[in-house]
């Protein structure tokens, strides 16, 4: 199983924080190995994933770091997604 | 380094902060760093052209300690800085509260002033935060800025 979130702006478009994935028995995702690929599928729910999760200014992280698409995914992981960050 | 960092929702109290940072662990006078640099960051009155009534501050949390644990080793690599304390405050803010304090000491100035702004450029990029605010057209999540890209990118060639 891996945990993926959703924060700020981008958790309230898609009214959804939180979401657990069995990469290995969800049929929707057992072809999914990296990040990219998982955005990808997740952007296929419907039209509004898809303009949410399909900007390029998304940030994401695996396991509390901030990685590229590349990043090949184990079960366990955790995944967020996330707008540009404005603290400070 | 456990109390380098908090994030928390409760206010922040410089005086005490600063006191703290003259200190060493043992409670003795830390009397080998002779510069202290402190910022403070505070909710403004207005923002991308609104008038700002107040905020709320979103984090992601554990992600947010660990990335500015990171940040404050990648200062600690780059100049010789005695102590380091950073503060970052989440949840509702009203105008002119603390947001953020970071507060850097070492033996010289240069060391200081350079870390202080090294910590706040890359908290504003990497530190997950993100600042929804209350403005009289109504609510509305900030925009990242790219000055803020710009402030961060300096440190590449330095």
């Amino acid at each position: 199983m891996i945990k993926v979130l959703f924060f700020a702006q981008l958790r309230e478009q898609l009214n959804c924080a939180e979401l657990t994935i069995n990469l290995a028995e969800d049929t929707r995702f057992t072809a999914v190995s990296t990040l990219e690929q998982l955005r990808t599928e997740l952007a296929l729910t419907d039209d509004n994933w898809q303009s949410c999760l399909q900007t390029g200014k998304l940030l994401m992280a695996v396991n509390q770091t901030i990685v590229d698409g590349n990043q090949v995914l184990k079960d366990g992981d955790e995944v967020a997604f996330f707008p540009p960050v404005t603290g400070g | 380094m456990d109390e380098m960092i908090s994030v928390q929702t409760q206010d922040f109290d410089m005086a005490a902060e600063y006191q703290a940072l003259l200190a060493n662990t043992d409670g003795t006078s830390n009397s080998s760093d002779g510069a202290v640099v402190t910022f403070v960051g505070l909710v403004r009155d207005y923002n991308q052209g609104n008038h700002v009534e107040g905020l709320t501050l979103e984090h992601y949390p554990g992600m947010t300690e660990k990335a500015l644990e990171d940040i404050v080793v990648a200062a600690q690599s780059k100049w010789p800085l005695g102590k380091v304390r950073v503060i970052h405050r989440i949840g509702k803010l009203a105008l002119s509260d603390q947001i953020v304090f970071v507060g850097v000491t070492s033996k010289h100035r240069e060391a200081a002033f350079e870390a202080t702004q090294f910590i706040m450029d890359f908290l504003k990029n990497k530190a997950p935060f993100w600042k929804k605010e209350v403005t009289n057209i109504g609510e509305r999540w900030v925009e990242a800025e790219d000055k803020d890209v710009k402030a961060q990118q300096r440190w590449d060639k330095a």
